[in-house]
């Protein structure tokens, strides 16, 4: 399995640079500019005097080769002195990634707003696959009852109704007509006493709800699925032939064993968490990853864009890695050497 | 980050121990301002973008603003230098400004011409990538007379010498902060950009890039009890209708800015009784710019330039007349613009000395008219009922940006179009490729490969001269100078050009207002462009906020310091 592992991440290394080199050269050949969204009244050779300070007038290769060593080498150096507060080299000097709209180093962006991504997108996960396990269950078990029924229509929904649709819909109702809960997150709130926690519970309620909804209908749908193929098995008559209680045969032997597949969808699905959910963090304007994200393609700020999709590739092939590794410890059939 | 976390708190702190001090101002709690895009930087001089100069303009100044009817109002500046004062030399090369004696900044130090002085390097250092340079165009020097006189001198004579630092796009930035981060430096002093120190109502207290900025009142403010509120906000991000929305149905934003929605959505929210909706007019127009040579593909390297010949039918007046006579303006602003939007049949309409009345013909669609005219020309219409004379077709390739309300208004316009047998081929392009410079694209407004374009172009200020030099000859892009030029018609006329000299040379402004109405009447006279709507702001106020005066010649928030809680 170590090895397996070891071999795994070393074979990672090349996918990565190719895929940051698609990435940049993508972005780069994109007919893009980062003054086009400019006034018109300001001239054009203003425009290029401003393009060459983002410094666009240097070659291709040379961009690239900055920005992977920028990427690579001095954004983790600024780490390890943020964490640890001692100066490694010349770090007064050392050029950071520096998105083109803030005029400041993305990776500072990327930090200050992962914690609200986290925060809502992560605990929409967390609820999400909180409702689908026991729906999945309970509508496998009782196959065709109307609980299946309702599931299977609700988890319809939930997959097929886009959440800017939801989301707006849950506004009109909960913000506008009944006044409850604020249509835009505060992401000002401090949370250090019992009210303004209150406040920070009610202003994520509604983006998390969106979003769990929409997970928990894809996991809730595997979930389902996984547990009907093992409901059949040779192993379930036998633990019931057995006289083990209804109980126990469902929720240890058929449960653990179709949660297998289910966790392998659950920790493909966690870059997204990380990724954000665009849709929804701007509908709520929660500061989030995705909200960076969907301002910088509009800005054409390219440095953002291209530092925060990387990072998500790597998130990528880091959990699918992951949800291999997983696969082999929970399924003792499975064995990688 | 280190540093800017120290910052923060150190401003933080310093906002708690003046809250100490009671005042007058500061009475009416918090002000919450949402702009649906969200600003990324708080130096207007390192970005164009109205939601980055608003923002900054809570907390810098200029030496004079504009005010909602486009008159100079002082700021910093002690009066408005005009010739009669003797602040603008008779000659009319410098323009000498007296500064308001005390000035504070909001760290307590004091204002000096130096500080003018130094925005002025920092903006014409050419390592510095400063957005707003060409409003030094032209000035030779920027000197401290002594610390409350500065004088600016220019190269030529300058007939409207107002371009540097009044308005919101060149507030006065602070030497003592910024000196550091002149020229190359400026991206890096991220401090600096993200906390500018002014000399305006507010000062920053936290800033999160491309989400939210956070005011607290300026307690060095010059005007005693004024800002009204203690702390602002300014969130940022979504989108116009939610914007709308927070604003006239929930309650929970004050203010909300540049409010695009749909006229009939707007109108229902307003029901709701919150708030109301403010308008006013700049001199965004809405046009379209009609393509005066030939921009065929077959062309290759001469396609849409002089040398590729003129344009197949648009080269004909009575065509591009017809074009114009179609179109049912009204129709067009009921559609997409409601409130924000008038007709207008002139490319320069406003302020309102500067407004023609010479082609308000337009105003009313005329199909009979438009096929009378085209018929009359020559264009008969085909079997497929679209008009060609010697085999070209009237078939228009009609391009825009990416924008819902500019879908629509091509559909509508290709519906008036097919009435008088005129074809229309719909485009539309992401805003950041049309509108960016980029050389490898074929699809840039100044390429211009297509017969018609749509966008809306306005100028800065009140002072239409650098516009109406647009249509020079000179201004026409081409290859030869990299596409660059503001003279997408391609309209070249040597009287134009005269006029465009002379008015660069003439002072008295009802001299200078005749001269820019005829450029006006004839660049529509002519038919290089078509006018289609006179664009106005909208923005959203909630009925307990006072003081608004809505404003697009400067700043929206010009006078946020005026702006109070209704009692």
């Amino acid at each position: 399995m170590l090895n397996y592992t070891i071999r795994r991440l070393m074979f990672a290394v090349p996918t990565l640079l190719v895929i940051s080199f698609i990435i940049f050269a993508i972005l780069d050949l994109a007919p893009s500019d980062p003054t086009g969204n400019l006034p018109l009244t300001i001239p054009a050779d203003v425009r290029e005097r401003i393009r060459e300070s983002l410094g666009l007038g240097q070659p291709f290769p040379i961009r690239y080769m900055k920005w992977l060593q920028q990427f690579f080498i001095n954004e983790p150096l600024n780490m390890i002195e943020q964490w640890w507060g001692f100066t490694l080299g010349d770090s007064e000097n050392r050029l950071r990634v520096t998105s083109w709209a803030t005029r400041s180093p993305v990776v500072d962006l990327i930090v200050e707003r992962m914690p609200q991504t986290l925060w809502v997108v992560g605990m929409s996960y967390v609820v999400g696959i909180l409702i689908a396990l026991p729906i999945g269950v309970i509508s496998a078990y009782k196959q065709y009852s109307i609980f299946d029924q309702i599931g299977t229509f609700v988890s319809m929904i939930g997959f097929s109704v886009p959440t800017f649709f939801t989301g707006i819909v849950m506004i009109v109702i909960f913000s506008v007509q009944l006044g409850w809960l604020p249509s835009i997150y505060d992401t000002t709130l401090q949370v250090n006493d019992l009210s303004s926690f209150w406040k920070q519970v009610k202003q994520m309620m509604m983006p998390v709800f969106v979003l769990a909804l929409y997970n928990a209908a894809q996991i809730a749908r595997f979930m389902r699925s996984s547990m009907l193929d093992n409901l059949n098995q040779e192993y379930v008559r036998t633990a019931r032939a057995k006289g083990l209680r209804e109980k126990t045969v469902i929720l240890v032997h058929v449960l653990r064993n179709s949660l297998i597949p289910v966790i392998t969808v659950i920790a493909l699905g966690i870059p997204q968490v990380f990724g954000g959910a665009i849709i929804t963090e701007q509908i709520f304007r929660v500061n989030g990853l995705g909200q960076l994200l969907i301002i910088g393609i509009e800005g054409a700020d390219i440095p953002l864009v291209q530092t925060l999709t990387f990072i998500f590739a790597v998130l990528i092939v880091l959990f699918n890695l992951i949800a291999d590794i997983l696969y082999g410890v929970l399924d003792p059939r499975i064995r990688y050497d | 980050m280190h540093i800017l976390k120290k910052t923060l708190l150190a401003t933080g702190a310093m906002a708690l121990m003046a809250g100490g001090v009671q005042t007058a101002s500061g009475a009416d709690g918090q002000l919450n301002i949402l702009y649906w895009q969200a600003s990324s930087i708080l130096n207007p001089y390192l970005s164009g973008g109205t939601k980055d100069i608003e923002a900054s303009s809570m907390v810098l100044e200029p030496l004079a603003y504009y005010d909602e009817n486009g008159a100079m109002v002082p700021a910093l500046a002690a009066e408005i230098a005009t010739v009669e004062n003797g602040g603008v030399s008779a000659d009319l090369t410098s323009i000498t400004w007296k500064l308001k004696p005390g000035v504070k900044w909001s760290d307590g130090s004091a204002f000096t011409a130096d500080d003018v002085v130094f925005t002025y390097q920092y903006c014409v250092n050419p390592d510095g990538g400063c957005q707003q340079s060409a409003k030094f165009t032209g000035v030779k020097s920027v000197e401290a007379v002594d610390p409350t006189t500065v004088k600016v001198t220019f190269e030529n004579a300058q007939p409207f010498p107002y371009g540097p630092f009044v308005g919101t796009t060149t507030p006065i930035i602070q030497k003592a902060q910024f000196k550091d981060c002149a020229g190359a430096n400026a991206p890096t002093c991220t401090t600096q950009n993200f906390g500018p120190i002014g000399t305006g109502p507010f000062t920053v207290t936290a800033f999160k890039a491309n989400d939210v900025v956070t005011y607290a009142a300026n307690k060095m403010y010059r005007e005693a009890g004024k800002p009204h509120f203690a702390t602002a906000i300014f969130k940022g991000g979504g989108d116009a209708a939610s914007a709308a929305r927070s604003v006239l149905e929930t309650g929970e934003f004050d203010y909300a800015w540049n409010l695009q929605v749909e006229p009939e959505v707007l109108a229902q929210m307003v029901a709701a009784g919150k708030g109301k909706v403010v308008t006013s007019f700049g001199t965004s127009v809405e046009r379209l710019m009609v393509q005066s040579m030939n921009p065929s593909a077959d062309l290759g390297d001469k396609r849409a330039t002089k040398e590729g010949g003129p344009h197949p039918f648009l080269s004909d007046p009575a065509v591009r007349k017809a074009l114009s006579l179609a179109i049912d303006r009204q129709v067009l602003v009921e559609a997409g613009y409601g409130k924000a939007g008038q007709v207008t049949c002139n490319v320069l309409p406003a302020p309102a000395i500067y407004a023609s009345t010479a082609n308000d013909s337009c105003k009313t669609q005329d199909v009979a008219a438009a096929n009378k005219l085209l018929d009359d020309a020559g264009w008969a219409k085909g079997s497929d009922g679209i008009r060609a004379k010697d085999g070209v077709r009237i078939s228009i390739l009609y391009q825009t940006s990416t924008n819902g309300v500019r879908q629509g208004t091509q559909a509508l316009v290709k519906q008036m179009w097919a009435a008088i047998g005129v074809e229309a081929e719909l485009k539309n392009i992401s805003a950041s490729v049309f509108f960016g410079g980029d050389q490898s694209s074929p699809d840039t407004f100044q390429k211009f490969f297509a017969d018609i374009e749509m966008y809306t172009n306005n100028f800065d200020g009140t002072d239409p001269e650098k516009y109406m030099a647009n249509w020079q000859c000179s201004e026409i892009p081409s290859p030869s100078n990299n596409w660059l030029g503001g003279n997408m018609p391609r309209y070249c006329n040597a009287d134009y050009d005269a006029l465009v000299a002379e008015m660069g040379k003439t002072a008295s402004l009802e001299k200078r207002a005749a001269l820019a109405m005829k450029m006006n009447d004839m660049l529509m006279q002519y038919g290089a462009m078509i006018p289609l709507i006179h664009r106005g702001d909208v923005s959203a106020h909630s009925n307990t906020l006072e003081g608004v005066r809505m404003n697009s010649w400067d700043s929206e928030l010009w006078n946020v310091q005026d702006w109070s809680r209704k009692k």
